[in-house]
């Protein structure tokens, strides 16, 4: 996985509460192979009408903020479905950080798991650092996972990020390699466990 | 003295392997269920060239892609077909037990595992979809997870976890007649919020939880995450264990026995402190519909949507404007003046067999006035409600009695609401789009569903009950 320290670029409003990870990647898309190009679909129904066309109020469609590195997103980001593919969807279209006051649960897992930086900010700075861009589409935005800072024109946010979490992007770590470090105390679990919990071991399949 | 646990603590400290400084846990899965959405996971395990860890512990379902109409003639679709074969590739490729297309157990997931007796209380279960959350109704510790989680369940049978903080929703009471899981659970959500529960595990206690049944405890658990919770739960009882007894994977005569002695003490104690505390009394919960994109918006069905001219907060005004708009009502109408154009009754929320003797009850002599699918949560679910003769119900009242899956609940396999309809629905997510591009979906019970297709209109379910046993 890639390390997360720090990102500069242009920041893309998207202040609407609970877009959830069926507008960020609609179902029909979870077919797709990652290579397939989810980037190019996403937020599919919420950029193009019906007939295919761009529409031109889609903040994503903006000429400066259709190249962004980073979105501006509204309260419980990513809730619903568990599709990773959402994830995937977000960070093949060039976006490494998403800035919003909530996420939901499962979507900030994969986020992480996947080098997307899930920065929350207050309600109040969400709507700030909105209106800052609106008003500015070329104005850059810095985000430090090191300082957990935000900055916007002369204006600096700090962000809270889970320190597990946190700890992972700026390292970079791989949780099956880490995982393999505790080997030994696997195995002791498993062989323990099999003699206090002998009900959680499931019958060999039953024959017809 | 130890202090005081909640049924949350003790089902994670029961599965926590290692626990790091800053605060993560290694935990044991105890299972892990698969279905056709899980090749991602297969293939990131593939690429790093290891196998599967516990095979045993791995079992596969064919739900979310698999037709609801004429199996006997295979898939039609090459990429559904191929969406199913992949899983049985990845299925017999890691020697894991696929409860396939053809095989008569088959089902939708959180159906199929509770049936089987493969979930069990004090488990720790995870699947590749947020409705995991269901087989919290046994006392287990399930949730949902991603592809690269689900990968590296694979590969090492543990998860990397946070604990969530502990969150207790009480529910008192006796619901009246016509009231079920599905009112109880929309009305929690109403009341937290989608995200009200966000990090946090959820515990349902109180009389009208331990008076509902089993199947009504997995669709109130099914939709914790809904309000935004990890996961929900219900400490098992004496439903619990007769539910569990005899099933094909759990343990059999003595070992049933001890095992039920143990599962006996998963409960909160008395004292245990949870972070968050709600509670809601059953009594004053009426038959629950959905007007808007978001599980939250919940109303009893004698309500009016909400006129955003009346709403002094801006963005909640924007917000209800941008959903009428989409669910195409007019502000302050009346909910059952809301005509619709088709029914739904299935899904991992409400397909069981109660679920399906509930719609039956209000449907039985009676025509839907709008076309209508039903699709039972598994092939043994099928074959007992044709046993009862509710197949028969469902097709004399004019709606279509199809095979197990996912179907219409997320459109992904073929089975989908065309774009500008209105459909009455038992599903979990009344998101834009959810049940196909631009359709409209209102959540409610399956009895509720079925009062909506005999009238053709959203509609209250109570006075079609009259006279009728439930």
């Amino acid at each position: 996985m890639e390390k997360f320290v720090r990102l500069t670029g242009k920041a893309c409003p998207l202040p609407q509460p609970n877009v959830n990870t069926d507008q960020i990647l609609p179902a029909r898309y979870l077919k797709w192979p990652r290579a397939r190009g989810l980037g190019a679909v996403l937020f599919q129904d919420l950029r193009f009408d019906t007939a295919g066309s761009e529409r031109a109020d889609f903040p994503l469609n903006h000429p400066v903020w259709r190249h962004a590195k980073i979105l501006i997103a509204g309260r419980n980001f990513g809730s619903g479905s568990s599709r990773e593919n959402a994830v995937y969807a977000i960070y093949d279209h060039g976006l490494h950080c998403v800035i919003a006051p909530s996420f939901g649960d499962i979507f900030a897992q994969n986020a992480v798991k996947n080098g997307l930086l899930t920065a929350i900010v207050s309600e109040h700075d969400a709507a700030e650092l909105a209106a800052a861009v609106t008003a500015d589409p070329q104005r850059d935005v810095t985000v430090d996972l090191e300082q957990q800072t935000i900055v916007c024109g002369n204006r600096t946010y700090g962000f809270s990020i889970d320190p597990v979490s946190r700890n992972q992007l700026l390292n970079g770590w791989d949780d099956v390699e880490l995982t393999e470090s505790y080997r030994a105390a696997i195995s002791a679990y498993r062989a323990s466990d099999g003699l206090r919990r002998p009900w959680a071991i499931p019958p060999k399949p039953p024959h017809d | 003295m130890s202090e005081p646990q909640t049924l949350t603590d003790r089902l994670w400290a029961a599965h926590e392997i290692v626990r790091r400084e800053d605060g993560a846990a290694l935990l044991w899965v105890d299972r892990h269920y698969v279905h056709e959405g899980s090749f991602n996971a297969f293939s990131q395990m593939k690429a790093r060239g290891r196998s599967i860890a516990e095979p045993e512990l791995t079992f596969g379902v064919a739900d979310h892609y698999v037709p609801t109409r004429n199996r006997a003639g295979g898939i039609a679709d090459p990429e559904l077909a191929t969406m199913v074969r992949n899983l049985e590739g990845n299925a017999a490729e890691s020697q894991i037990t696929l409860f396939g297309l053809r095989d008569p157990r088959q089902g939708i997931v959180h159906v199929v595992g509770p049936e089987q007796g493969l979930t069990l209380p004090g488990l720790l279960i995870v699947c590749g979809d947020s409705h995991t959350s269901t087989h919290g109704a046994f006392g287990a510790y399930a949730f949902g997870i991603g592809a690269s989680e689900a990968a590296h369940v694979l590969m090492t049978q543990t998860l990397w976890q946070k604990k969530p903080k502990r969150m207790r929703v009480c529910v008192d009471g006796r619901a009246t007649p016509g009231i079920g899981a599905k009112d109880i659970a929309l009305a929690i959500i109403a009341r937290v919020g989608a995200d009200g529960a966000q990090g946090h595990a959820i515990e349902f206690c109180g009389s009208a939880i331990r008076e509902l049944t089993m199947e009504g405890r997995m669709t109130l658990c099914n939709l914790s995450i809904e309000a935004g919770g990890r996961c929900g739960m219900v400490a098992p009882d004496a439903t619990t264990f007769s539910y569990l007894k005899g099933r094909p994977y759990a343990p059999q005569g003595a070992d049933f026995d001890a095992a039920v002695e143990a599962w006996s003490s998963l409960k909160s104690d008395p004292d245990a402190a949870f972070d968050r505390d709600v509670s809601l009394g059953a009594t004053e919960i009426a038959p629950i519909v959905t007007w808007g994109t978001t599980p939250d918006d919940g109303l009893p069905i004698d309500a009016c949507v909400p006129d955003p001219a009346r709403e002094p907060d801006a963005a909640r005004k924007k917000y209800i404007e941008e959903a009428l708009a989409y669910m195409g009502i007019a502000p302050g109408t009346k909910l059952t003046d809301v005509a619709i154009d088709r029914i739904f009754i299935g899904s991992c929320t409400n397909a069981r067999i109660e679920d399906l003797r509930s719609a039956a009850a209000v449907l039985a002599g009676r025509v839907s006035k709008v076309p209508g699918l039903v699709s039972p949560g598994s092939s043994p679910v099928k074959r007992q409600a044709e046993q009862e003769g509710l197949d028969r119900i469902f097709k004399d009242a004019g709606l279509d009695w199809a095979d197990a899956g996912c179907s219409m609940c997320v459109g992904i396999n073929g089975d989908i609401v065309p774009a500008g309809e209105r459909c009455a629905s038992t599903t979990n997510r009344n998101f834009r789009g959810r049940q196909g591009r631009g359709a409209r979906t209102h959540l409610m019970s399956p009895a509720m569903v079925a009062a909506a297709a005999v009238t053709g209109h959203l509609a209250d379910v109570r006075p079609l009950l009259a006279g009728r046993k439930l």
